[in-house]
């Protein structure tokens, strides 16, 4: 059995997400190939061919590859299936967007978000927001799955010595242009691989109050999140969002504040080792999942947090 | 232009889903079904293309039992034209969901289909994109703008780090995002004359698509519930507990 793990970059350095899908490459078991389809992207070839447990890094080096568009990108990896009895991607919005596409122009079901490898054909993945676990069996002659990141514990991204080689580039479609990003920048660590997470609901009551739970945030070295309710009311920028439609996050602490704990964002970090909830309402469902709960209001409590700290 | 919106049934996103006791899946008897919220915001937008004079017609179409036609009279209600009904009893999975949308394309020759970025009943985020490559078409996933200009359509996409502005041919197959809007209320008088609006329904076989599952459900169980906790006091005991009890910080 061989393994390809489609590796996620920004053509400068290996995305984090990238180890976690390598970690389920190793739990099914065989050699992993990696590719990188990027465009002026030899050091992330380099840093992934560093990466434990990888047998050959296949490198895509060409200028229709540089945004990561599903259309010129898909076909790449549809090509290159058939060699192998695994196509792993991580569950981001990068692979969501493509291997799907890829899926499909190889006539192959996909299996999407796994949480758990069974075995080489079984996988477990949440339905309905995590609120049910399906196990799932494909029969697939190349199983195409997506992993959720915060399921599997990242591989060291040094003390392999894989070879790099060259593929051919598979030429733009021309249906689609990349124009521009606009990345929210934040010297906070990133929100899916931070060890703490802070969390604003509507509770905050302005997007102007998120200053405060920055504070705290930056004295416990955290990421700042939310809930839909307060990316809904314009609060903070939709990539703060925490929940089923958000980003799944399982930080070492997660702490939730004046956010009520709708299912829909329980979704998103019940799987947090320690989980906090700051609410005045103490029957709000958060209190249910949190380990610590004080009932209190937020405008008094956080400001003597971030003082405490 | 014609836009064809996919609309799915499924359990209504505010009901708590129960696992049945055989783990065979969820339990669908007696419970409240409505159409995914994501494809809700797909409809919305098709009808504001629609009257900002940019299509014609709005085209529903849903894949599913015999009851999915009263989730396409909800689109009607909104506004939508007309609907197609494709039967199918089992769980249909999205590559053949695929399919059979891609059979649909070729009847109806929309040049923008219009789809939710996931379901919120098997949360796979794949039949937009799948459609999307057996059509060949542009591809653009998880907006949170659209704007039609011509032969092109510049597409505002939610990303993991932030927004990303891309610009595709047309046709193209779009998948939307939840802030692309907010779905409209269908007032009673547009509810009533919905009854009249026309559902076709197309067959499978006729369609010629084979959508035996690839895919076993072996089970469907609980996750493991999280308990409660307790409840501190203040804010120094609860410093102090992260500090000296859960050690994280």
């Amino acid at each position: 059995m061989a393994i390809l793990v489609i590796v996620e970059h920004d053509n400068d350095s290996v995305l984090a997400s990238s180890l976690n899908t390598v970690a389920a490459a190793t739990e099914i078991g065989g050699d992993i190939d990696l590719l990188v389809a990027g465009h002026n992207c030899g050091g992330v070839a380099d840093a992934a061919a560093q990466i434990a447990g990888v047998s050959r890094v296949l490198v895509a080096d060409s200028a229709e590859y540089g945004y990561g568009l599903a259309e010129n990108t898909a076909p790449l990896i549809a090509g290159m299936a058939a060699q192998y009895s695994h196509v792993l991607a991580p569950a981001t919005t990068y692979g969501k967007n493509i291997l799907p596409r890829a899926a499909a122009l190889c006539d192959t079901a996909q299996i999407s978000d796994i949480i758990a490898v069974i075995d080489a054909d079984t996988f477990q993945r949440p339905i309905y927001a995590g609120n049910a676990l399906a196990t799932v069996k494909s029969a697939e002659a190349v199983k195409m799955i997506t992993v959720r990141s915060t399921s599997f514990e990242a591989v060291a991204s040094e003390g392999g010595s894989a070879s790099v080689e060259a593929v051919s580039a598979t030429g733009d479609a021309g249906l689609s242009a990349y124009e521009k990003s606009e990345l929210s920048s934040s010297e906070r660590p990133e929100l899916t691989s931070a060890s703490i997470v802070v969390s604003g609901g509507r509770g905050m009551q302005d997007g102007s109050n998120f200053a405060m739970l920055e504070k705290v945030a930056d004295k416990l070295g955290a990421a700042v999140g939310a809930s839909r309710a307060a990316v809904d009311a314009g609060f903070v920028p939709n990539d703060y969002q925490v929940g089923q439609t958000g980003k799944v996050v399982a930080p070492e602490l997660y702490m939730a504040v004046g956010i009520s704990g709708a299912i829909q964002h329980l979704a998103g970090m019940k799987d947090s080792k320690v989980i906090v909830a700051i609410n005045k309402d103490e029957e709000a469902p958060i209190f249910q999942v949190a380990d610590y709960g004080l009932v209190a209001d937020l405008f008094d409590a956080v400001p003597e947090l971030e003082k405490e700290l | 232009m014609k836009i064809l919106v996919p609309v799915k049934r499924v359990i209504d996103y505010n009901v708590k889903v129960r696992v049945k006791p055989d783990q065979s899946g969820v339990e669908l008897a007696n419970v409240k079904m409505a159409m995914n919220p994501f494809d809700e915001i797909a409809v919305e937008q098709a009808l504001r293309i629609k009257e900002a004079g940019q299509a014609e017609e709005v085209v529903l179409v849903s894949v599913g039992p015999q009851q999915s036609q009263e989730t396409i009279r909800t689109g009607l209600a909104m506004g939508a034209d007309r609907g197609i009904h494709i039967e199918a009893g089992q769980d249909v999975e999205p590559l053949a969901v695929a399919k059979l949308l891609t059979a649909v394309v070729g009847k109806e020759n929309p040049s923008l289909v219009l789809c939710g970025k996931q379901a919120i009943d098997d949360d796979s985020n794949q039949t937009a994109q799948m459609l999307s490559a057996l059509l060949g078409w542009s591809q653009a996933t998880f907006a949170s703008g659209v704007e039609l200009a011509g032969d092109k359509a510049n597409i505002i996409r939610e990303v993991d780090g932030g927004l990303e502005h891309i610009e595709v041919s047309m046709p193209a197959v779009i998948s939307v995002d939840l802030r692309l809007n907010e779905p409209r209320y269908a007032s009673l008088p547009n509810i009533m004359k919905a009854k009249k609006k026309p559902i076709d329904s197309l067959s499978v076989d006729e369609l010629g698509v084979d959508i035996s599952p690839r895919l076993t459900v072996l089970k469907v169980e609980e996750p493991e519930a999280r308990q409660a906790g307790i409840k501190v006091e203040s804010i120094s005991e609860l410093v102090d507990k992260l500090k000296n009890e859960a050690k994280v910080i």
